[in-house]
């Protein structure tokens, strides 16, 4: 079997005084669809940031290709950032460049290409996501769906081997959320790309994941197969998958204590 | 107790700001002197589009601002030396007053309601937008890419519109003084430099300098610092007006008391 791409070693993380991460444990495979879901406000994202580099654990080791990065400085990080990509959830493209210009701001910084090949570089990029033609618009022009495929193009562009996703089809229609879905799959599939996915979508987790992990409340609940997670055992998993209101992850007040608590507040 | 414990935030507050400033200070001077020798230097594309943004654009507010200063100024000055008999030297009154104060100082506040503010905004809002973040994921420091442009451009620029703001403020007191004050012209001109000298315009400049880089480092550390959303952007960039204006009228100050006492 090959090494594991990124190995995630007894993190924790507390925010004050709240573990928001407590001793999480796995590995992903190169080349796979590794999605992690949850609630939000679950440590998904927090997780998510870990992993590149943001944010510095209490505990625990990151390895992404072998190479622990919480004992990384500023410029190692930053060669290892040059191997992966991130889109982000609301896109994140520079406002005050064009699309062209967003997805060969990496090229142009990070690599000595001259303009004609990068031009090329753009222009193929943004085929993938089906956006040729649109070079010269401004993000503030584009719909949610299309920033979010410039950010995947952006994410792309030096051909990193790792691309993140921050909740790729939150706030998008079926379909659009479907195109993207489609295009994390090909990515993956057909560039050998290997993609972290967090997210809280449960159609398009269970769609496109080679691995899932769920995470609630800081901890592992279950990691496995598509299959596996729709078999599960486990009452919470099983809340998340039916979208039911009922049940362990509860929203509501104990009728007991409703009373006491709305007339004499918070004890 | 309570008292004592809002003293005690403000003072926490106000260290870690100093802090904070000097850091991205440090940081700046870094990427300007370092930077380039070890990472592609920042692109001059940016660079002139900050110089075009926070100069170019402000020249006529800047005119606008120095030219009824210098009219004012003349007047005021006729004023109180109508009672001594010496009008003429309205003239140089004028000329010392704008090129060692007035120019650098209200130039800096017009740039600085004008540039610094937008400065923060926008960084402020790249902030919240994770725009900022998306940088560092890409391995693109954000100092090295947003500040270092702004930083350079007013620096460079501030002291070109002061530079202009002393012209046209003097071209104001020109027309009090020939038209008002019925100064012969070619007298009007030669008592304005025969009173100036270039130590009077260089100390000036100096000081612009220094109020570029307060306007740029205060702009880019409070927006750097925003968050909260549309309502945070709004405090971080009234936080950064007004404690620009706040500390280049005190660096006025400290600036004036060294050329004063050191007889520059």
């Amino acid at each position: 079997m090959s090494e594991p791409i990124i190995a995630v070693k007894n993190l924790i993380k507390t925010f004050s005084g709240k573990r928001v991460l407590d001793d999480i444990s796995f590995e992903v495979k190169k080349g796979e669809i590794f999605s992690v879901m949850g609630c939000s406000g679950g440590g998904k994202s927090t997780l998510l940031r870990h992993i590149i580099g943001s944010i510095k654990p209490d505990s625990g080791n990151i390895l992404v290709q072998q190479k622990d990065i919480t004992q990384m400085g500023e410029q190692e990080l930053d060669h290892m950032r040059k191997k992966i990509g991130m889109v982000f959830q609301d896109a994140a493209l520079l406002d005050y460049l064009s699309v062209e210009e967003n997805v060969a701001l990496p090229l142009r910084e990070h690599t000595r290409l001259a303009e004609e090949i990068i031009m090329i570089i753009v222009r193929m990029k943004l085929s993938l996501v089906g956006l040729r033609g649109f070079e010269r618009y401004s993000p503030a022009e584009l719909s949610g769906g299309m920033k979010k495929r410039v950010g995947i193009a952006r994410a792309i562009a030096l051909d990193p081997e790792v691309v993140f996703y921050d909740e790729p089809t939150s706030g998008l229609d079926p379909v659009v959320a479907a195109v993207i879905n489609k295009l994390i799959m090909d990515l993956s599939k057909k560039l050998g790309i290997t993609s972290v996915v967090v997210t809280h979508d449960m159609h398009s987790v269970l769609t496109i994941s080679d691995t899932i992990l769920m995470i609630h409340q800081g901890r592992i609940l279950q990691m496995g197969t598509p299959e596996e997670i729709r078999n599960t055992k486990d009452p919470v998993v099983k809340q998340f998958i039916t979208g039911s209101y009922e049940g362990p992850i509860d929203f509501f007040q104990n009728p007991e204590i409703y009373v006491d608590d709305i007339v004499w507040g918070e004890k | 107790m309570k008292a004592l414990r809002t003293i005690q935030r403000i003072l926490t507050d106000f260290f870690r700001t100093v802090g904070g400033v000097t850091v991205l200070f440090i940081d700046i001077v870094y990427w300007i002197l370092v930077g380039p020798f070890i990472k592609k230097p920042p692109k001059k594309d940016f660079i002139f589009e900050q110089m075009v943004f926070v100069g170019v654009r402000s020249v006529v507010i800047a005119s606008f601002v120095a030219i009824f200063t210098g009219l004012v100024l003349a007047m005021q000055i006729a004023y109180q030396l109508q009672k001594l008999g010496g009008v003429l030297y309205v003239a140089s009154v004028v000329a010392v007053s704008l090129c060692r104060e007035l120019g650098p100082v209200l130039t800096a506040l017009v740039v600085s309601a004008r540039a610094g503010s937008a400065i923060t905004a926008q960084l402020g809002s790249m902030k919240v937008t994770e725009q900022i973040e998306a940088l560092e994921v890409m391995a693109l420091n954000p100092v090295r890419f947003l500040a270092v442009p702004r930083f350079v451009a007013l620096v460079m620029m501030l002291p070109c519109l002061t530079l202009l703001a002393d012209f046209v403020g003097m071209f104001g007191g020109y027309i009090v003084g020939v038209h008002k004050l019925n100064i012969p012209s070619s007298l009007y001109v030669q008592i304005s430099y025969k009173f100036l000298v270039l130590k009077d315009v260089y100390t000036g400049l100096l000081k612009s300098v220094v109020f570029g880089a307060i306007i740029a480092l205060i702009g880019c550390y409070h927006g750097f610092k925003t968050s909260g959303g549309a309502e945070g952007v709004g405090r971080a960039t009234t936080i950064s007006v007004v404690t620009s204006y706040i500390l280049i009228i005190f660096a006025d100050s400290v600036l004036t008391a060294i050329f004063f006492f050191h007889k520059v």
